[in-house]
């Protein structure tokens, strides 16, 4: 019986496949620990993401600390004219107006890491193309009529997508999305932008858990104690069960 | 096992107090003098692992208290302001939604053990259906305080879960609407919630965990061979394979809770989201009534029952038939009928029986947290057949099944 269970099991393994298939994503990798590349990911996040988009669980003081800088620094680079340095990181655009503008208001970014993923997020902010029918005159490979216009097009320049045509599942060709071509580039090469975005990535992992490295450093730390705790409550576990017979 | 040991003790501080409250009496027909089989293995460390669990939900739930905020237009960000600001609040945070799936993992392994045992059976009826009440009662205070974090999962399957109500003929649909407060889950469903979650049921549940341990003293505990040490008794009527419970079985225990907080310190501090089991990307984004999510599930405990709901075409029946996978637990006792408890001496039938049983439950828990297609209805289905099959049957095969002799001693 249990055999039959495993073939049906089998049996199912494609179509279990097919249903969690979504669009192809691209892998990022981030580093939390570099300094430097936060920095440069709080500079794009607070010039090009928060003109739209908030972060209203993190203060400017906490990221200025975590990322090494200064009060002074914090203010003359990042801290928008007017807010103070223990304030949160909201922005002045009503939610009612932003949602006239863009058919839906722009979502606050604090958590949006450990919503979407990092390489959807990767994906997204390199996925944008040129689409007539969509009303900013562009398109996104993971998020299919998204309503934000491409912002960083000034960096990356424009990208036309080059489909092909497949056999689709009834038999018929279909056609894909191959890949994405710059036709207008922008101030940065392709590498340098991709860099530029695995930055500013970085900094929304940051964001969504600012205490990731403190919750993983403490966590070595309490297993070393329980491995030595171990050791001390197994011998005198010990000791008390010799006269179990 | 009344106990008349004060009366040693009447001197001092401790005469004084024993004069006016049981204390001694309490301490030694719970602990030092309660006799409890000298052979518990593996399978007994997941009751007092159980309480351990409760007690550290009970006090990280008091302190995430002080800054939660139960109201539909602040609770999310009061979640993430205790991530964020308040200090160590992450570490409270993270150690209550690990120990919520960590309390169920503990629990199951706890009726495993009664199941693979026999300890369920006479004269342990009382503690196992009072086990059960904790069961449902665990399974209100996971599902109401899985709504508490605002998130699209947590509005989306209150939601989902409330509407069932609606399937009842006749008065469902008020009933849901009483349930909500409102027509949608809504700031009064949170705020109702909140007060079940850290008030109505934690009372009741540890009320009923004490009926559970009482129950258990009383008729004393079993054990992996199902043999009855108190019918082998020594010269001063101590249990021949009885050890006291303390200090034996509590040194033995802090073994075994020092285990178990290495397993889940390896998830609260590197794994705490277990890549969406125990918590869901999609409820990092704040509840939205107008937007349903494409895919929408329970958290893995309640997946088993979900897979059954959905199993079944109608949909009142498969709420009853949701309700029955749980309410057959019930009447275990009475539904078993062989004459050995311990699988140890029982035959092939009820061990094929119960691999059946377990390999159904982990399919529909999996199945329960996959998007619904033909096949995997199916598939559901046959496993759901054979879920209720292991309890409807076992009159019948647990008659038939060939036992072994049962010692007379516990063996080592």
């Amino acid at each position: 019986m249990r055999k039959i269970l495993l073939a049906l099991l089998l049996c199912a393994a494609p179509v279990l496949a097919q249903a969690s298939e979504g669009a192809h994503l691209d892998k990022v990798k981030i580093d939390l620990r570099d300094k430097a590349s936060l920095q440069r990911g709080a500079k794009f996040f607070v010039n090009y993401c928060m003109g739209c988009h908030s972060a209203a669980y993190l203060r400017y003081n906490g990221v200025g600390e975590y990322l090494g800088l200064t009060e002074q620094q914090m203010m003359q680079n990042l801290v928008f004219a007017g807010d103070k340095i223990g304030d949160y990181m909201t922005i002045a655009t009503p939610p009612r107006d932003a949602k006239v503008w863009f058919g839906a208001a722009p979502p606050d970014l604090s958590v949006i890491a450990r919503a979407r993923g990092n390489d959807w997020l990767y994906s997204y902010m390199r996925g944008f193309y040129l689409d007539d029918k969509r009303p900013f005159g562009v398109n996104n490979t993971v998020f299919k009529d998204v309503g934000m216009p491409h912002v960083l097009w000034e960096l990356q320049g424009w990208q036309k997508p080059v489909f092909k045509t497949v056999k689709g599942e009834d038999g018929k060709p279909e056609e894909v999305l191959e890949k994405l071509e710059i036709v207008t580039p922008g101030s940065m090469s392709p590498d340098d932008y991709d860099a530029a975005v695995t930055d500013l990535v970085n900094f929304l992992a940051y964001m969504g858990e600012p205490a990731k490295l403190e919750r993983q450093s403490l966590g070595i730390k309490v297993l070393l104690f329980l491995a030595v705790f171990f050791v001390i409550a197994y011998l005198l576990k010990k000791e008390y069960w010799r006269d179990v017979h | 096992m009344a106990s008349n040991s004060a009366e040693k003790w009447n001197k001092g501080l401790l005469g004084w107090i024993d004069q006016r409250f049981p204390l001694s009496s309490l301490w030694n027909d719970h602990l030092a003098k309660y006799y409890a089989p000298k052979n518990f293995n593996f399978w007994y460390y997941f009751g007092s692992l159980a309480l351990m669990v409760l007690v550290m939900q009970i006090i990280t739930g008091i302190f995430l208290t002080m800054n939660y905020k139960p109201d539909a237009k602040l609770a999310f960000a009061s979640v993430e302001y205790i991530m964020r600001d308040v200090n160590w609040g992450w570490l409270i945070r993270y150690m209550h939604s690990t120990g919520a799936s960590f309390f169920f993992i503990v629990v199951y392994l706890h009726m495993f053990r009664g199941l693979i045992y026999g300890s369920f059976k006479k004269p342990r009826e009382l503690i196992w259906i009072f086990g059960m009440v904790i069961y449902v009662a665990l399974m209100a205070e996971a599902f109401m305080g899985y709504l508490l974090p605002w998130g699209q999962m947590s509005y989306w399957g209150a939601q989902v879960i409330i509407s069932l109500f609606g399937a009842i003929p006749g008065i469902g649909e008020t009933l849901a609407l009483w349930i909500r407060g409102d027509f949608v889950v809504a700031d009064a469903t949170l705020n109702r919630f909140f007060a079940f979650h850290v008030i109505a049921v934690p009372i009741v549940l540890l009320g009923l965990v004490v009926a559970h341990i009482m129950a258990l003293h009383e008729v004393g505990s079993n054990n992996p061979d199902g043999v009855d040490i108190k019918k082998v008794k020594g010269p001063d009527g101590i249990p021949l394979d009885g050890i006291p419970f303390h200090p034996y079985y509590t040194v033995k225990d802090i073994v075994g809770i020092v285990v178990f907080l290495m397993f889940f310190s390896i998830i609260v501090f590197f794994l705490p989201e277990l890549g969406g089991y125990f918590l869901e990307a999609n409820n990092f984004i704040p509840a939205d009534p107008l937007k349903t999510p494409l895919h929408i599930a329970p958290l893995w405990y309640f997946t088993p029952f979900y897979a059954i709901l959905r199993a079944v075409p109608d949909k009142f029946m498969g709420v009853l038939a949701m309700g029955g996978a749980i309410m057959v637990l019930f009447f275990l006792p009475w539904l078993d009928r062989s004459p050995v408890k311990s699988i140890r001496y029982r035959g092939g039938i009820y061990k094929t029986a119960l691999a059946l049983f377990v390999v159904s439950f982990f399919a529909l828990c999996w199945l329960g947290m996959q998007p619904v297609t033909p096949l995997l209805t199916t598939l559901a289905r046959i496993f759901s057949v054979i879920y209720f099959g292991f309890f409807l049957l076992m009159p019948i095969y647990t008659k038939l099944d060939k036992t072994k002799p049962v010692p007379e001693r516990v063996t080592s």
